[in-house]
């Protein structure tokens, strides 16, 4: 086993906050730079999930069925598997159209609130699922980070432990929003 | 004075504590800076024992004890942090959580709610349970003040502070279990409340962004529950 630990990120539904507090770590992402390898990102260019990471960081809820199909890829092909962030721990404001189904959101956004073309688009996007969910719900998780996004301070804690190969804990640091 | 003896002698976590045979556990905890999470509890209201959060252990009990509403006994154990204690509160946060849409990074209360905080000091980073997603009204009637009901934990600070201090009473319950909802009046629009004074209190004493006045910045959103021992004090005295 090498020192270098595979490092991944997905972007699933969320508003990619997460991934600016990541970058917010600024100078900090150099000195753990030597520790890890990005394998895969919406950062970098490769297009397949590999085989076999050892950290995964996941933004955003499961709120597509492409989003479903892609985290149950990534646990497989993951050791420690960490929920970064409040939608992907709670649903966010992902899960707000829980409350009403997705057909309202269509209604408003692609009909009422469109000039042009006012139809739901089908071709090219993945279909949604009815209730957006966290992704504990859909597979199982090793590490939980709370907030809206996460502090650069509190991902910088949480990138250091596990590259030392230890699991941190988040209670009674990080809280939600 | 009676000779009497009004003093009780207990142990609360190992350690030997006296208190006044009046007082509850969690007053005594509280008095000797012994740490037990509330949420219904406020001090200056009466106490409810609903939101079952500082629930401890008592030698001799077959169940857990809410500390607020428990009072204290000559020779009692309590034991205020077990396993077993701490996977109830946070089963608990979890069900507050899960039973209604508190969506924290949009709420005007982010950063300065009781609910929010419980799960932070709790270590509660994640809920277990299956988000329930109910469809909640919002009365924004009222010319200064908003109920949000996704938010309401049902503690009934608000019920309480507005018979108990204010005496309006225009705070009530309806319906029971999850179903509950707090009501003004015979659930009309806050707004078209005759009895409410407009007073405010019971925006000041809700523990999450459940009331809140419409203030234009959620930065603005600042709640003042401390001032309600003092007005208990001045009512007693009339």
């Amino acid at each position: 086993m090498s020192d270098v630990k595979t490092l991944a990120t997905v972007w699933l539904d969320g508003c990619s906050g997460c991934h600016m507090s990541l970058l917010d770590m600024d100078e900090r992402l150099i000195e753990l730079s030597s520790q890890f390898r990005l394998v895969y990102s919406p950062l970098v260019d490769r297009k397949t999930f590999p085989e076999q990471v050892d950290v995964t960081l996941v933004e955003g809820a499961v709120a597509s069925e492409e989003d479903l199909k892609k985290i149950r890829k990534i646990r497989e092909h993951t050791a420690v598997l960490v929920s970064l962030g409040d939608c992907a721990l709670t649903g966010n404001v992902s899960a707000m159209r829980n409350m009403c189904g997705p057909q309202p959101v269509f209604v408003r956004v692609y009909q009422e609130n469109a000039d042009l073309q006012r139809q739901v688009p089908s071709v090219g996007v993945p279909p949604l699922l009815d209730r957006v969910r966290p992704v504990h719900e859909v597979v199982p998780v090793e590490v939980y980070v709370p907030g809206c996004p996460p502090s650069a301070d509190t991902i910088y804690q949480v990138l250091s432990e596990l590259l030392a190969g230890h699991v941190p804990t988040l209670g009674g640091v990080a809280h939600f929003g | 004075m009676s000779a009497e003896p009004n003093i009780r002698t207990l142990n609360i976590d190992g350690v030997g504590i006296s208190a006044r045979a009046d007082q509850t556990i969690l007053e005594t905890a509280r008095e000797h800076n012994i740490a037990i999470p509330t949420l219904c509890h406020l001090e200056g209201l009466s106490e409810v024992g609903a939101c079952r959060l500082c629930l401890v252990e008592v030698k001799g009990a077959r169940r857990l004890l809410p500390a607020c509403v428990t009072r204290v006994e000559e020779g009692m154990e309590v034991t205020t942090h077990t396993p077993k204690i701490d996977r109830y509160r946070t089963l608990v946060l979890e069900l507050f959580f899960a039973e209604r849409n508190h969506v924290c990074s949009v709420c005007v209360a982010n950063g300065r709610c009781e609910l929010q905080s419980l799960a932070l000091t709790l270590g509660m980073t994640h809920v277990e349970l299956p988000y329930q997603y109910p469809q909640l009204p919002v009365d924004a009637s009222h010319p200064r003040f908003t109920v949000d009901h996704n938010r309401c934990v049902l503690c009934t600070r608000c019920v309480r502070v507005c018979s108990e201090i204010e005496g309006a009473n225009t705070w009530g319950v309806m319906g029971r279990g999850a179903q509950s909802l707090v009501i003004t009046d015979l659930k009309e629009p806050w707004g078209q409340s005759e009895t409410c004074t407009s007073c405010g209190k019971c925006v000041q004493v809700c523990p999450t962004g459940a009331l809140f006045e419409k203030t234009g910045a959620t930065s603005k959103v600042r709640k003042h529950p401390e001032f309600l021992p003092y007005l208990r004090i001045m009512r007693e005295g009339e």
